[in-house]
């Protein structure tokens, strides 16, 4: 599997520590155009066979430059897969990578110390400060975008499908954005618990209520959940990873899609609920991959359907988008 | 989309005899296919020439027809039954090429079958260079430039047109037959014309060449709902110029980022939609220039191929069986990943191993062949490597490779001719990756060796790493390495062996060090998902990674012996000459016959394209080199009830010497026997003994000893190494010089062999007996007559089961020597005898108390389960008593039929052998001891009148060399 750049990058990895499955990591060093966000998000990378040598032409540089740079701990020659069978087993947790400290006690100490995911607002750390423009100004289109941590891809997207994008900071409130005048809105994917992102939730049921287009990938569309009336939970251990199975059940066809969540949406409460309709689902857990609003212009995906790492096979999402805003 | 329910009967085509660039991995999807409708309750009828194939057992098809691929028999087959469907995928070339001959005769529509698994119309696009360029020109796909030739002059004007260099591509031929590199304007001449005979529509692609370029693979499936899927992504060591057969090929890809790679994979998608219409495989072949990262697409083959078996082996997704599923209507969501039984079926492997493939050459059996590597595949079989890492990966390949080597080099064999060398890096043949690693050992320059072999700088410093280490480790001696350097070495696929070359010492040594610091093997499991899901698939590699030094029983072991009693079965490794699908056929029985009576049966190989290494098959598959060193440890971990070496044809053979001395039971005929029928001199007292006539003979160690007994025996004399299988070396000489030559030559190639010297004996009838011993009594499952006069190998004659000119009073000797032969070696199995009959006496010629060659074929001619008679019979199970046999003193009569309209007292099948020479143009086709052909094919007649039995009959002497 490929893309470990544009995953370290990806702010939803925001605070955590990454296992490559992949056998060779840094083979293809890095290429800076191939950044998903400003920095590199993930806060410790453990790999079975780190490469120093790289294939790529000249304007790569390595990966072990790149992640030196970023300040960044890096562990390789692990046994990955034992690790991995290991969280599979118990569960997606906590871990400390030293270099220098030796004693396994103060480690343990430390990492008990460290908060766990559940609970924990991570959107307002990685999004934007300032709002910022993205795309082709000359649009017909306006899409006012809340950032909790959007990948780069996203807006390459948009502009692709010649939008023009204004990126608001997370804690935006509708208020404030409607100044804009957007046509649409985005919810952006983003590290973290959606439960306790109050802010965000209250902003998604201003935008459902004005009954304006919204489109909500990967946290976007847990907070969409929520501001329907939907709970959310987090994953015995997340969906990671770029092949994962989701069918269309509006289609009935199937994508190969990029993952990277460790929260989903109740099943239980979307079959109960009257307020949505599950439009993809996960062929392997079943689990919720996207959702319709009822009588509303909004629809969500759980998975990245801008990839990068990943399939190109669910662009047709943001096409879809754009025709809700004809 | 649930499955067609008209479709109820289902016709699947096979390739056929094995040829060079058409192998056993079609017996493989052939077999999953028939397994895989079977499932579905088809009715399923078969057709291929080839009788040592797994899928035209009873067993596994409804209907088998082992006739020839023609439309003659396939008119047959469809009078004889109502069939719905023809799949004509799963049969390589061979079978496709059949299909759309009886689709433009119109047969399947005069009998009302559907085609299904492939679009007819995107055979044709893909097969004709220049439909195919068209369309992919209308794609958008970038293709080379160049265009179709149909003359001559028209060829000569396209080279002017687009420059040196140039490719030439004929369409319709195997394996890129006829086609060739073209530098200069001077060669061009030649190579056209040679080019325009190899296509049988004299058509030619003139075409600009992208040698250098990165190569990579893509395996993909498509259901009928146009759900696409990539199981795999290959890349080639060996760039663009090397026929992908014939290159080592790497799974995953290895220096292609997520960008390029996901570039590669839209138009794949793309490519598959834009060439037609139809649910099953298909692989596709690119190109990437290693700067510019332009990606051009070379080849689409809409099929099962031999990519997609090495990438079900590599990922563990069945591509065939689910291919096979999605030609009846499934789509993919509505189908199981076959290997956790939970998850989808639409969904793409990801593996945290690394799978190198080497090809195994087979070039000394050719001599004069052009042995350069170039687009015309040449290799006879592949072996395959899992690792934790590339190296040790690459390392596990070579070590399979059987061709006397202990891996990827220190062993002492390297080359130091720096001349050579470079030859070797900027001209490759056989075995190129050696000669790069001692490039570096000799310290030639990394510029200059990635500028003659125009490999990634990756998978060069990779090689570079090793010559590095062997030199750091050259530096230690056993007592001083250190625990992390032996660790470090193991990690990177070293063998005891290598190791103690470097360190000077025994590899006895090397491994009781590593028992004493923990660096034990540790197993891993081919999961299709790396470890995200829970599988139970018993599908296990070897590796070092994992290992803790401070605290080894951390280790991660996947693999956890059952309590059941278990037997080993060890695999025949690589195809090569002389050793092929026969000894798979045989191996997958003997784990059939294992299972049945109770045991677990653990099968070891190495072979990514048979049908032993499927999944399924064995209670157990470990894939992994058949070398000594990873079969003890396997042993060690399982604790086998014992193991069984006859089935695996002389690879497995061979290591019996050594379990023997580790105290390891060896199942069925003991070690003792087996050397002792090897050791002609010991042997020839035994027959003595018995008083049954051989051949003189006498066993020499010097070209001096040879001349000398060339004085008492007459000329001809057939020389020969003994221990050998094929006929290996094998060579009959006519004068002294001759004799020297050769005897020099067999010392050269095998230096600690005795070398023997037979009188042959000249214009002899040669035949053959299989039988199977329970220590008590004999029965005989067939006795061979050859057309040709002995002199010619076994393998490469034709041969009619059962004899048609033996006098009942010979076929009574060779009955007689056979049980006395079988008796006196203490036979628990199988056992091969050959005989020469000359002046109504039989001699023996040599007997092999193992499975032969000919066994699968008479299993098919007979339909009886032989091997799974034999095997019970090994393990002491069961006695010959047991089983229902015709135990008549005349059973070796009995004539083969092949349908119930035949005269009981008549009928023959012909094993008739076939070549590959068409791969080779420059090579003599004349045949001797030596074994030329690489495959087989059954042909039954009902009596000596046939035209085809007189046919042969009439050459028989044709190519007889001396």
């Amino acid at each position: 599997m490929t893309g470990y750049q544009e995953i370290y990058t990806d702010p939803s990895y925001f605070g955590q520590i990454v296992i490559n499955t992949n056998v060779h990591i840094g083979n293809y060093g890095t290429l800076a155009q191939e950044n998903e966000s400003n920095n590199v998000q993930i806060k410790g990378m453990i790999c079975q066979a780190f490469s120093e040598v790289f294939s790529r032409g000249n304007d790569a540089i390595s990966l072990q430059k790149y992640l030196e740079n970023a300040n960044i701990t890096a562990i390789t020659d692990i046994d990955t897969r034992a690790l991995v069978q290991h969280i599979r087993k118990n569960g997606a947790m906590n871990a400390v990578i030293s270099s220098e400290i030796h004693e396994i006690d103060f480690l343990k100490n430390h990492l008990e110390n460290t908060p766990n995911m559940a609970g924990l607002e991570l959107a307002s750390h990685v999004s934007t400060q300032e709002p910022y423009y993205w795309g082709n100004s000359e649009s017909k289109y306006k899409v006012a975008v809340l950032d909790f941590g959007i990948k780069k891809n996203i807006l390459r997207n948009f502009e692709k499908n010649n939008l023009f994008c204004k990126v608001f900071p997370a804690k935006t409130t509708f208020q404030e954005m409607e100044l804009w005048q957007p046509n649409a809105y985005f919810l952006s994917n983003g590290p973290g618990d959606p439960a306790p992102m109050q802010y965000a939730i209250d902003t998604a049921k201003a935008i459902l209520n004005a009954n304006k287009p919204l489109f909500g990938i990967c946290l976007g569309q847990q907070l969409l959940a929520l501001a329907v009336g939907l709970s959310t939970y987090k994953l015995h251990h997340g969906h990671r990873g770029l092949n994962h199975p989701v069918k269309n059940l509006e289609t009935g066809k199937c994508e190969m899609t990029s993952q990277n969540h460790g929260f989903g949406v109740s099943e239980f409460d979307v079959a109960k609920s009257k307020h949505v309709k599950t439009t993809h689902i996960n062929l392997n857990d079943n689990s919720i991959e996207g959702l319709r609003v009822m009588d509303k212009p909004a629809f969500s995906v759980q998975y990245h359907p801008e990839a990068s790492p990943g399939t190109h096979d669910s662009e047709y999402l943001f096409k879809k988008f754009v025709e809700m805003m004809n | 989309m649930p499955r067609n329910k008209n479709i109820k009967s289902v016709l699947i085509i096979g390739s056929g005899p094995i040829i060079i660039g058409q192998a056993c991995e079609f017996d493989y999807s052939g077999s999953q296919a028939v397994r895989s409708l079977k499932e579905e309750g088809i009715e399923v009828i078969l057709i291929n020439s080839n009788p040592a194939t797994i899928m035209t057992d009873p067993t596994f098809a409804d209907h088998i027809y082992l006739k020839p691929l023609t439309k003659k028999s396939i008119i047959e087959i469809l009078k004889n039954h109502k069939i719905d469907a023809v799949l004509p995928t799963m049969g390589g070339q061979t079978a496709l090429n059949l299909a759309i001959d009886c689709h433009k005769a119109g047969i399947w529509e005069n009998f009302n079958v559907k085609i299904i698994g492939v679009d007819l119309l995107a055979v044709e696009t893909t097969e004709d260079r220049e439909k195919f360029r068209l369309k992919m020109h209308e794609l958008g796909a970038n293709v080379c430039k160049g265009r179709t030739a149909t003359s001559f002059l028209e060829g000569k004007k396209i080279a002017q047109e687009i420059g040196f260099p140039l490719v030439l591509r004929p369409s319709y031929t195997l394996g890129g037959t006829g086609g060739g590199f073209v530098d200069s304007a001077e060669q061009f001449n030649d190579a056209l014309t040679h080019a325009l005979k190899a296509s049988p529509i004299h058509e030619v692609l003139v075409e600009q060449s992208i040698m250098g370029w990165k190569e990579f693979e893509l395996e993909l499936l498509r259901d009928a709902n146009e759900n696409i899927i990539i199981i795999c992504s290959i890349e080639n060591f060996d760039p663009m110029g090397i026929h992908t057969g014939d290159s080592i090929t790497v799974a995953p890809a290895m220096t292609l980022s997520d960008v390029q790679y996901q570039r590669m994979r839209d138009l794949a998608i793309k490519c598959m939609n834009g060439i037609g219409q139809y649910a099953g495989g298909c692989n596709i072949q690119f190109s990437m220039h290693p700067e510019t990262e332009e990606i051009i697409v070379i080849e689409i083959n809409p099929r099962v191929s031999r990519s997609s078996a090495l990438a079900s082996k590599a990922t563990g997704y069945p591509i065939a069986k689910i291919s096979a599923k999605l030609a009846l209507g499934y789509t993919l969501d509505e189908l199981k990943n076959q290997i956790t039984q939970t998850t989808s079926a639409y969904f793409e492997p990801s593996i945290d191993y690394v799978v190198v493939k080497v090809p195994r050459w087979n070039f000394d059996k050719f001599p004069g062949a052009d042995k350069r590597l170039g687009l015309q595949m040449k290799s006879v079989g592949e072996a395959m490597g899992i690792g934790r890492n590339f190296q040790e990966a690459l390392q596990k390949a070579c070590q399979s490779l059987e061709n006397r080597r202990n891996g990827l080099g220190a062993d002492g064999k390297e080359l130091t001719d720096q001349a050579k060398i470079l030859e070797s890096l900027e001209f490759p043949s056989a075995d190129r990756v050696f000669h790069i690693k001692d490039a570096f050992t000799m310290g030639i320059s990394f510029r200059t060796i990635q500028k003659l072999t125009k490999i990634d700088k990756w998978f060069l410093n990779q090689v570079q790493e090793l010559a590095f280490l062997d030199k750091e480790i050259q530096q230690f001696s056993i007592d001083n390495i250190s625990p992390e350097l032996l660790l470090k070495a193991k990690q990177k696929g070293y063998a005891d062996r290598q190791i103690a070359h470097l360190l000077r010492c025994l590899e006895s040594q090397i491994y009781q060090k590593r028992q004493d610091l923990g660096i034990k093997r540790l197993y891993k499991m081919v999961d299709t998902c790396a470890a995200e899901f829970e599988a139970k698939t018993p599908y296990f590699y070897s590796t070092f990674s994992g290992i803790s030094l401070e605290n080894p029983k951390n280790s991660y072991n996947e693999s956890i012996p059952s309590t059941k009693k278990k037997i080993i079965i060890l695999g025949a490794g690589p195809n090569r000459i002389g050793q092929g699908i026969e000894f798979d056929y045989c191996c997958v029985h003997g784990v059939l016959a294992v299972k049945e009576l109770g045991y677990e049966a653990i099968m070891i190989n190495c072979n990514p394209e048979t049908v032993s290494t499927d999944f399924d098959i064995a209670d157990k598959l470990y894939f992994e080199p058949v070398f000594w060193e990873h079969i003890y440890d396997i042993i060690l971990h399982e604790k086998p009830e014992g193991v069984i070496v006859q089935l695996g044809g002389q690879t497995a053979l061979k290591l019996a010497e050594k379990l023997n001395r580790y105290g390891i039971k060896i199942i069925g005929t003991s070690y003792k026997a087996l050397d002792l029928a090897e050791d002609r001199e010991r042997f020839s007292m035994l027959l003595k003994e018995n008083d049954i006539p051989y051949p003189e003979f006498v066993a020499v160690r010097t070209a001096e000893e040879a001349l000398e007994v060339s004085k008492t025996l007459e000329f001809p004399l057939l020389v020969r190494p003994s221990y050998v299988l094929g006929g290996q070396k094998m060579k009959i000489v006519i004068d002294e010089q001759e004799l020297e030559q050769h005897v020099v030559e067999v010392l050269n190639d095998f230096p600690d062999n005795n070398i023997l010297i037979d009188r042959f004996l000249d214009n002899a009838i040669e035949a053959e007996a299989d039988a199977i011993c329970d220590g008590e009594t004999v029965y005989i499952i067939g006795i061979m007559e050859h057309v040709e006069p002995a002199g010619i190998h076994s393998g490469d004659s034709n041969a009619l089961l059962p004899p048609f000119s033996l006098s009942p009073m010979l076929m009574e000797q060779i009955a007689k020597h056979t049980k006395k032969i079988a008796m006196a070696l203490e036979t628990r199995g199988l056992i091969n005898i050959q005989f020469a009959i000359k002046n109504n006496k039989v001699y023996i010629i040599e007997a092999n108390p193992r499975a032969s060659r000919t066994v699968p074929f008479i299993c098919k001619a007979y339909q009886k389960p032989y091997i799974k008679f034999a095997t019970q019979i090994m393990t002491g199970d069961r006695k010959l008593s047991d089983f229902d046999l015709d135990k008549s003193a005349t059973s070796y009569f009995i004539p083969v039929k092949q349908s119930d309209k035949q005269d009981a007292k008549q009928g023959y099948a012909i094993k008739q052998p076939v070549f590959s020479f068409n791969k080779f143009p420059n090579v003599n086709k004349e045949l001797g001891p030596e074994m030329k052909s690489t495959g087989e094919a059954i042909y039954f007649i009902e009596d000596l009148q046939d035209d085809v039995f007189l046919n042969i009959y009439e050459e028989r002497n044709l190519y007889l060399s001396r």
